[in-house]
């Protein structure tokens, strides 16, 4: 009697917890599909009396009644901005990690340390300095300037992530292979990287997610639509009193919409790298 | 295999690449912004940027009285918001752990708030604790009290409450994913015999569940220790510092200083006061997590 009224408990108790969780994203997508009137009604109306694509259109500048804001170029530079970051950064991180993992050196310990203290400067500390000298090259508003600055900020942990995973790999392996004729580089991609390969996903997939959403340095390296990415552009939508809810709702769907996709393709890579990553490293 | 036989050491080759990038768009600039940090330099007068002035902007920061409540509300805030992150987290870790079906999808649903961009998560909470609009104060007014608006942003400390939630649902997940995949990983033979023995349920988790647990809290808390600045994004979407300056954060005043008064010499000392900082509680993390790796490779 007493254990299903526990049972009882717990289920009560992570009904909660996802509700917490859930309902401030749903809200945003109703929001994003409902009437800009519904918005402002008294008493409030709760799930859309009629779902409408014409925030969605407004946006993007379909509709004649309200001037557009450039998503999709926001869209394409994001996505330009982010793919180019992560596939350099993956490169690099695999490079990087290979050395972590694979061999004795000198100074391993400080320079991993260095690289990681080199992400937890502030976003905001780092955009004063690179903004003045972004400026004076020419930098500024290029999405050469902003993927620049995300290598930087995904390099360190993508080696963390892909040094754990190499390190899980038995030496052996690669060493039995090289007995049997392959070279070092060979034994690299037919033993190590295959098996490396879901963790290297991973550190893409966090890779792409921190240049998809990053805010703080793009706001200040960007300016037009030559390179605003989706998250500056989401400041658009707020002028000095007056915010459009529904615009901005709608603009949140198509920010996260791409994330979320990415996200639930791998989920099971993302938690393996999370933890064995770093708790085996 | 050419590749390798070069003159530097294969190491220092395969590194070569993220330390050249690390070097030009962080060390660089960071050398250079403290530099600037003992210079006068305005942004709308470039000559200002040879105008040494030694230790004045960290002089005056100490006895900037703005300055050190921001100081003083960040470290405030970034201690609560790590406590209840950690807390709620492992709370939740252990609900999932006890329920027999359902946990995968629970688990991908926990993964929600991790994918959102923290000025996605700013928004939405400045939307939801909207006084006109808002979800919060329509549930209120819906509940029966018509009348009741509360200015949640305005007031300084709901607002303040406001962000700390908001930050507290972004993170909170992630302590929750990382501590699940350990209690899932945690050999259930020691629970077993020291229930045997006759410990009760607390004295299980104190002294067996907690400890095996420790590593990843240590590993939740250096990812998270690598990113705490990212509360600026959600700060400068739902109030921006205000109402009055009193929801600032050693963040917002950096970039309130540094663009909008255009003082950056002086943006650049307090940006220091920030990197140290963010270095203190990533250094502080990983060290404690270093130290359970080593306990940890004696207990498997």
């Amino acid at each position: 009697m007493e254990r299903s009224w526990q049972r009882w408990l717990i289920r009560f108790g992570i009904f909660i917890v996802m509700a917490i969780i859930c309902i401030p994203g749903l809200w945003i997508v109703m929001t994003a599909f409902r009437d800009n009137v519904e918005v402002m009604a008294r008493p409030p109306v709760w799930i859309p009396e009629r779902w409408t694509l014409d925030n969605f259109r407004a946006i993007l500048g379909l509709s004649e009644t309200q001037q557009g804001i450039p998503v999709i170029r926001y869209f394409l530079n994001s996505l330009v901005i982010s793919v180019t970051s992560t596939v350099l950064a993956v490169l690099i991180g695999m490079m990087g990690g290979y050395a972590f993992a694979r061999y004795r050196f000198k100074g391993k310990n400080v320079a991993f340390l260095w690289l990681m203290l080199s992400r937890t400067v502030p976003g905001i500390s780092l955009s004063l300095p690179v903004f003045i000298i972004w400026s004076r090259l020419g930098l500024i508003d290029t999405s050469i300037g902003v993927i620049l600055v995300y290598l930087a900020l995904n390099i360190p942990f993508t080696i963390w992530l892909i040094d754990g995973f190499f390190r899980q790999i038995p030496l052996s392996l690669s060493e039995a292979a090289q007995v049997d004729g392959c070279t070092r580089w060979q034994a690299f991609w037919k033993i190590e990287f295959p098996l490396a390969k879901s963790g290297i996903a991973s550190a893409g997939i966090f890779a792409f997610l921190t240049s998809w959403n990053e805010f703080a340095l793009a706001s200040q390296l960007t300016r037009t639509t030559a390179s605003k990415t989706l998250p500056v552009g989401l400041m658009d939508f707020t002028a000095q009193f007056t915010v459009d809810w529904t615009g901005m709702c709608a603009m949140a769907v198509i920010i996260i919409v791409p994330a979320l996709i990415l996200t639930f393709i791998v989920q099971k890579h993302l938690i393996a790298g999370l933890t064995f990553g770093g708790v085996k490293g | 295999m050419r590749f390798f036989r070069s003159r530097l050491s294969p190491p220092i080759l395969l590194l070569m690449p993220a330390f050249v990038i690390i070097t030009l768009v962080v060390a660089v600039p960071l050398l250079f912004s403290l530099y600037t940090s003992f210079t006068g330099y305005r942004l709308v007068q470039p000559a200002s940027l040879w105008q040494w002035v030694g230790l004045r902007n960290y002089q005056r920061l100490l006895t900037d009285v703005d300055f050190w409540w921001a100081f003083g509300r960040t470290l405030v805030f970034l201690t609560v918001a790590l406590n209840l992150e950690l807390v709620l987290g492992l709370g939740i870790a252990l609900l999932i752990d006890k329920l027999t079906a359902g946990q995968r999808i629970i688990r991908t649903i926990m993964m929600f708030p991790m994918m959102f961009s923290p000025i996605l998560v700013g928004f939405q909470f400045k939307y939801i604790f909207n006084d006109n609009v808002g979800l919060v104060n329509n549930a209120i007014q819906s509940l029966g009290w018509e009348n009741v608006t509360i200015p949640w942003l305005v007031n300084p400390v709901t607002a303040n409450l406001a962000i700390l939630m908001a930050e507290v649902w972004m993170s909170t997940p992630i302590f929750a994913i990382l501590l699940l995949a350990g209690l899932m990983a945690m050999p259930r033979d020691p629970v077993e015999a020291a229930k045997v023995d006759g410990c009760n349920p607390w004295q299980v988790f104190r002294h067996i569940t907690l400890p095996y647990l420790m590593p990843f809290v240590y590993i939740a808390m250096a990812i998270r220790s690598l990113d705490v600045a990212r509360a600026y994004d959600t700060v400068k979407i739902m109030t921006n510092g205000g109402p009055a300056g009193r929801t600032e954060l050693l963040w917002t005043l950096i970039a309130r200083t540094g663009y909008q008064d255009a003082r950056m010499g002086m943006a650049n000392a307090m940006s220091y006061a920030s990197i140290l900082l963010s270095v203190y509680f990533t250094v502080y993390f990983f060290r404690k997590l270093a130290a359970a790796r080593r306990t940890m490779g004696g207990v498997e």
